[in-house]
């Protein structure tokens, strides 16, 4: 047991040796036929049967990438090789030292045709400019340090904190309450067998409105004023009021629905697409 | 004037205008955009364009993607290249110093070329910069390969290797550069 557990952690090691031989090849350009690729292979497979647990076959995996990836570099060195650009790095290196540099100019100048463009600007383009310079604000006036603006202190009444709907008309009980009633009312009226469908009664004027109710209804819920009923296979949804507030014990595991009431949504049900 | 001269003679006019002025950050006009401004007989049209130039020692230059050379181009290889108008001979050192640059940055631009096309275009640049510093004083070593690199001849990735980039393969005649510099030293 001892023996197969010092087994793996060897070939796991010579596994990291030849990513990192593979890796110095790929980024530092070295001569790609220094790796024996056939030699790495077969450790490789050697201590592949070795390999149990994901984090072996990924290394596995790893080694593989690497070894392919110094495979390509052979094959585009012989590629480049065989090129007519192929020169012996260190023959050019060489003669590139013992050149002067005005040499090196000059046989550079030879071999370069420099691109030719022009910049110029166009009379429709300076009109634009016209235009702009003569709406551009002067730097003194953009500039200019604004006072800070006063800022006073005061105390707002209760009404214009509902307004600003900081706070609420009613307690939130009450709202509560009321809009329970308002849902019975509803589903007395449009509902069909003490039900309604959820959109059918959260759905308002506006979007704004519309969230604002999915808020209140989804209260209604929690709090045991009402139900949900959802049938997955025809996409219907109802919510069901109850006669009294039921009390939710926890003999039953509570779950959360996520409904979506989206602006999209709120658009398909005006046009009637959204039951 | 026949409608077909006149024709021709208004989309020469407008593909001299596309590929001398600078439109974008990069000099030239691509093949699709030519297509679309002078129709699908654009290469046409540019090979009219380079007979004119011929006479002022300019050519119009196809540089293909990732700057292959392509012997016969199909439509959809000339609509990805880009075209440019390019000096057709060679400068004398005389006329380089027009264009603002010293004896040394040309030296230190051909040597850096050079040694990135003999190490299958791509370099470190250490060794880049080492190779310079040969000829060029050290302080200037720094500033001219960021210059290279600011003109498009030279391009550097993060892990500080450096490649041609797109006016090495626009302007420079790699095998001729190569050529020459072999030449040149047996001739020492």
């Amino acid at each position: 047991m001892q023996s197969k557990k010092v087994h793996e952690k060897l070939g796991r090691e010579k596994l990291h040796r030849i990513i990192e031989t593979c890796k110095s090849v790929e980024e530092r350009s070295l001569d790609p036929f220094l790796l024996n690729v056939s030699e790495n292979i077969s450790t490789v497979k050697e201590y592949f049967p070795e390999w149990k647990i994901p984090e072996d076959l990924c290394l596995d995996a790893e080694t593989l990438h690497h070894i392919a990836s110094v495979v390509k570099l052979q094959s585009e060195w012989v590629k480049h090789r065989s090129t007519s650009l192929y020169t012996d790095p260190f023959l050019l290196e060489e003669k590139l030292r013992r050149m002067e540099k005005e040499e090196i100019a000059r046989t550079f100048l030879e071999a370069w045709h420099p691109l030719i463009e022009w910049e110029q600007i166009s009379l429709h383009s300076l009109s634009e400019a016209i235009r702009y310079w003569n709406s551009l604000v002067p730097l003194n006036e953009r500039w200019k340090e604004k006072p800070p603006t006063e800022v006073g202190s005061g105390l707002a009444t209760r009404e214009e904190l509902v307004r600003e709907r900081i706070l609420r008309d009613k307690a939130f009980s009450e709202e509560l309450e009321s809009f329970w009633h308002e849902l019975r009312n509803v589903v007395a009226e449009k509902g069909k067998n003490g039900k309604i469908r959820y959109w059918d009664f959260i759905g308002a004027e506006s979007y704004g409105e519309t969230v604002d109710r999915a808020f209140m209804t989804s209260f209604l819920i929690t709090y045991g004023y009402a139900t949900l009923e959802i049938y997955p296979l025809e996409e219907e949804m109802f919510v069901v009021p109850y006669e009294k507030p039921v009390v939710k014990t926890s003999q039953k595991q509570l779950v959360s629905i996520p409904i979506s009431v989206s602006a999209g949504d709120w658009q398909k049900w005006r046009r009637g697409e959204l039951a | 004037m026949s409608k077909r001269k006149a024709t021709y003679a208004s989309k020469l006019k407008r593909a001299t205008h596309m590929l001398f002025f600078k439109r974008h950050t990069k000099p030239g006009v691509k093949g699709w955009e030519l297509r679309k401004a002078l129709g699908s007989d654009y290469p046409k049209v540019l090979r009219i364009v380079d007979d004119y130039l011929k006479a002022l020692d300019l050519e119009v230059k196809t540089v293909f993607e990732e700057g292959k050379q392509v012997e016969k181009p199909t439509l959809e290889q000339l609509d990805k290249a880009r075209f440019y108008v390019a000096l057709r001979g060679g400068l004398v050192p005389k006329e380089a110093k027009m264009i603002g640059w010293r004896i040394d940055d040309f030296a230190g631009l051909a040597m850096a070329i050079g040694y990135i096309i003999s190490k299958k275009g791509k370099a470190s640049r250490e060794d880049v910069e080492e190779l310079l510093r040969n000829k060029l004083p050290g302080w200037k070593v720094g500033l001219n390969v960021d210059r290279y690199i600011r003109y498009g001849y030279l391009t550097e990735d993060e892990g500080g290797q450096l490649y041609l980039d797109w006016r090495t393969r626009a302007e420079v005649d790699q095998k001729a550069l190569i050529d020459l510099l072999l030449g040149a030293e047996t001739q020492t």
